[in-house]
């Protein structure tokens, strides 16, 4: 029996979450609240969102964007407060300037690289099939002896 | 020629890879430098019926020390941050973060106190102004009150004489405040 309730506990344990319970007044704010937090990283784990994140500062910062949220502001509002303190690093998606234009192109401009390596290859290929030598009359005979053969 | 293009990959790879191992991804740029210190005006830690705010950093350089009595990295500075008080080169503010009163004052009384002030955050809303996300932190504060330099981390011997003392000699001697 005793054994039993053990393995319940751990099972069941496995599904306890660190959540804390946010009370909005409005749907739209609380949506507003889950979206922003998903996509703002915390900066002590830094490959955990906010919301994923159970460091201290993470609540904090979590208590502060659901005060921006629930005070009627937008989530602009609350991007910018964050933004203002930490910097452009607590945005998963970064926005596009000048230092970031190789994150945001660079995959674009390996793919053209690509592409205009590829065309090059073909069109050498291609070219390359053109220059080939015409036969001789000998080697049209032989072609011709050879196929008759083959097809028996 | 040919063959070389995969070793051409190879360098421009290495390259790459090399400087991703010298970046550190603690350290995240801070948005404050060049820009005023952050507003706020805190009670002090030895005494709350006294504020501190960011008017008092004004007229000379300084080092603003974000620091907790609950902060490991912060036991390992403090050695060197009580050797900077003794040499006088400039003030050193503390600000006390999310701690507790009692334990912080004991932990300077225990340990020294290096701080010419310390402010008391209990709640952590300036450090988050101040986009703390890691004590200790340092800021380098011109006699403008303006953020020049930001330190993650604890300070240490080689940081202080590579980086923060030739910045702070050379705002020194920058003009004061008109």
């Amino acid at each position: 029996m005793r054994i039993w309730l053990i393995i319940c506990g751990i099972v069941f344990g496995l599904n306890v979450q660190a959540v804390e319970i946010r009370q909005f007044d409005d749907p739209a704010k609380q949506q507003a609240y889950e979206n922003l937090v998903k996509e703002l990283r915390c900066l002590v784990c830094q490959n955990q969102s906010l919301a994923d994140s159970d460091a201290d500062l993470a609540r904090d910062l979590r208590t502060e964007v659901y005060n921006i949220i629930q005070s009627g502001k937008s989530e602009q509002d609350a991007v910018k407060f964050l933004v203002d303190r930490y910097g452009d690093f607590v945005l998963y998606k970064p926005p596009l300037k000048i230092s970031t234009s190789l994150l945001w192109l660079g995959p674009f401009g390996l793919l053209l690289t690509g592409l205009v390596y590829l065309g090059l290859l073909a069109r050498k290929r291609s070219a390359g099939r053109k220059n080939e030598p015409a036969l001789t009359e000998e080697e049209r005979l032989r072609l011709h002896e050879l196929k008759k053969r083959l097809e028996g | 020629m040919r063959f070389l293009i995969p070793l051409i990959l190879f360098i421009v790879m290495v390259g790459f890879l090399a400087v991703g191992l010298k970046l550190d991804p603690r350290e995240v740029p801070s948005p404050f430098i060049g820009k005023p210190t952050p507003a706020f005006n805190l009670p002090q830690l030895a005494d709350p019926n006294k504020n501190f705010g960011n008017a008092d950093l004004r007229g000379q350089v300084s080092l603003l020390n974000v620091w907790a009595s609950w902060c490991v990295s912060c036991r390992q500075e403090h050695p060197l941050l009580l050797k900077l008080a003794k040499q006088n080169i400039l003030p050193i503010y503390g600000l006390d973060y999310k701690d507790e009163r009692e334990a912080g004052m004991d932990w300077l009384n225990r340990l020294g106190n290096p701080y010419t002030v310390s402010v008391f955050d209990a709640d952590g809303k300036v450090g988050i102004d101040w986009g703390v996300y890691g004590v200790p932190e340092t800021f380098v504060i011109d006699k403008q009150g303006v953020v020049r330099h930001k330190h993650t981390g604890p300070i240490t011997e080689e940081s202080w004489q590579k980086t923060l003392l030739p910045l702070i000699l050379q705002l020194q001697k920058e003009g004061s405040p008109t």
